[in-house]
């Protein structure tokens, strides 16, 4: 077995043993950190395949980003899974039953009837030096820039409409104007007063220590 | 070349395998040196800031106090791990590891002389970004596994704060692009191919101002450092850590600084190229090796770490976000457009 061969193997199987760890483990933050590893066992998988810029995208993406976010919100809502898990074995036969038709629906899709490599011969390998980063940027920016900057703008408008609608201003609460703290120099803070003399304090002043020079003596 | 070179001893391997103890070698190579240099970063660290509060810092062991990374080393090595009672501990001793990964894996594309570089892939800058996003996990983990309100505090902050500033980062790198026209590091290198000025920090300025902050930043370090800022939270995501857990996360944010001072003098301070180039010294200085000028980017680049380290008192949290989310970005985004315009009109010898 080649070198290539045993680590398609090895990322492959790490991939779908995560992926079921997913779903069977109970702790929800080790699922989480268990569809990481899937998507990274992934990501290796794509690269093998000389998809390298689809790989890293999805490391950057979806690791970096999305699974953050997850890891965040599991953290932090301490979520009570015993609940979640309650009427399992009731809905089972209709999880099994959905499940059994789509893997067969997608056994008849993708079997090597449709997909054989009769059918699809296994493409040559690229040459070494050549990488399909530039290539993607080339068909996205010309070919397919309508497609790809009307979904841009649809992020765009969605990413304005979530946070419309997670920010809103409550009446009576604090807010700090940073720019206005920033801004602020010890001239307008601290005023130095000049006040005269108090001739009157002297006489105080006096007397204190006469106290505490008798304190000392006694 | 190496694999001839070895072939005695590895030669009656297939191919492959001679494939895979070649780059098992030369990671070793690769990361050896950077352990020593975080060793002594940490003296470095020590003595700098101890010449700049006008005093001696380390000098008890060894001449000069040179084996007081060693001492140090030793100390953590013999100090008891321990592990909270109530903490998830397979996370617990997985995050510093994580942590550690992220910060030695980028090291592969790093070009430390022209071919001098372990993996020459075209996607070198993307792959820097998203190992750099990986890094986030470590700190979480390790600030939720602890089981402890300060930790978490931390893990939080510090997650905030990094992906804040990730995002900065990643559109300085998008300016780097625009400018070299390769995500390859390499190619990035030569593209500076010039003089002083063919460099990208001029036509890149502002980004690489925000690239280094933001990296500075990154790596958890003053004035940046709110993950562990001590009046507040104690020590942040790793206060629950001792032993050699400590020592792997202190290891770990040496380890990124240096790397942080690699990308920043690849990608604006022309990497291996000699900063003599183009003028009448350039002869005079034809002896020195190419990796040699790289290393001392990345010392002056560490210096001016430490230099910050002494200089700046903390940030306040909200400033930092406010620093990260409202002035960097803007920022960053801004000179992209201009060096569209640049790109344009082929300004300078660098579009």
């Amino acid at each position: 077995m080649s070198l290539y061969q045993i680590l398609f193997y090895v990322f492959a199987s790490v991939a779908v043993i995560a992926a079921i760890r997913v779903v069977t483990v109970r702790n929800p933050v080790h699922a989480a950190l268990f569809l990481v590893l899937t998507f990274f066992s992934t990501a290796l998988v794509w690269v093998l395949m000389e998809a390298e810029f689809l790989g890293i995208v999805l490391l950057l993406v979806y690791v970096g980003a999305v699974m953050v976010l997850f890891l965040f919100v599991v953290m932090m809502l301490d979520v009570n899974i015993a609940p979640l898990r309650e009427g399992f074995i009731k809905n089972l036969p209709v999880g099994v039953f959905v499940a059994l038709v789509m893997i067969v629906e997608l056994a008849l899709i993708l079997g090597p009837a449709s997909f054989g490599l009769d059918i699809y011969p296994a493409p040559e390998a690229a040459p070494a030096g050549t990488g399909n980063t530039l290539a993607i940027g080339q068909v996205l920016y010309t070919k397919f820039v309508y497609p790809f900057e009307i979904a841009a703008f649809i992020l765009l408008v969605a990413i304005v409409a979530a946070i419309a609608l997670a920010h809103r201003r409550r009446p009576g609460v604090h807010y700090q104007d940073i720019d206005a703290q920033v801004r602020v120099r010890a001239e307008d803070r601290v005023r130095i007063a000049e006040l005269d003399a108090d001739k009157t304090r002297r006489g105080d002043l006096s007397g204190e220590t006469s106290a505490q020079q008798d304190k000392e003596t006694s | 070349m190496i694999t001839e070179w070895l072939s005695p001893v590895i030669g009656w391997m297939s191919p492959d395998w001679q494939y895979f103890v070649v780059h098992v070698l030369l990671t070793l190579v690769i990361m050896m040196p950077i352990v020593v240099a975080v060793a002594y970063l940490t003296l470095a660290e020590r003595k700098v800031i101890g010449y700049m509060h006008v005093r001696i810092g380390p000098n008890r062991v060894g001449p000069r106090g040179l084996f007081q990374p060693f001492a140090d080393v030793f100390k953590l090595m013999f100090k008891e791990v321990i592990t909270p009672t109530v903490a998830n501990k397979f996370i617990f001793y997985l995050a510093p590891i994580l942590i550690l990964v992220a910060a030695l894996v980028a090291w592969a594309v790093i070009p430390f002389d022209d071919g001098w570089v372990l993996a020459d892939i075209n996607a070198g800058l993307l792959y820097v970004l998203a190992i750099g996003a990986a890094g986030v996990y470590g700190v979480i983990l390790a600030g939720w596994a602890s089981n402890s309100k300060y930790a978490l505090l931390g893990g939080m902050r510090s997650a905030a704060h990094k992906v804040a500033y990730e995002l900065a980062m990643g559109f300085a790198l998008v300016g780097v692009l625009m400018a070299s026209g390769s995500l390859n590091l390499s190619e990035i290198v030569r593209g500076q191919e010039g003089s002083i000025l063919h460099w990208y920090w001029l036509p890149l300025l502002p980004m690489f101002v925000v690239y280094f902050v933001s990296g500075v930043a990154e790596t958890n370090r003053a004035p940046f450092d709110i993950s562990e800022g001590e009046s507040e939270i104690v020590a942040g995501f790793h206060v629950e850590y001792s032993g050699m857990a400590f020592a792997l996360f202190m290891l770990a944010e040496y380890a990124s600084m240096i790397l942080i001072s690699a990308l920043a003098a690849v990608m604006f301070l022309g990497g291996w190229l000699s900063p003599f180039q183009g003028t009448f010294l350039e002869p005079v200085f034809a002896f020195v090796p190419g990796i040699v000028w790289f290393l001392l980017k990345i010392s002056f680049l560490l210096f001016v770490f430490i230099w910050f380290r002494a200089t700046f008192p903390r940030f306040r949290y909200d400033q930092i976000m406010r620093l990260g989310w409202k002035v960097f970005i803007p920022v960053t985004i801004l000179w992209i457009a201009v060096e569209g315009v640049f790109h344009y009109y082929q300004v300078g010898p660098w579009f």
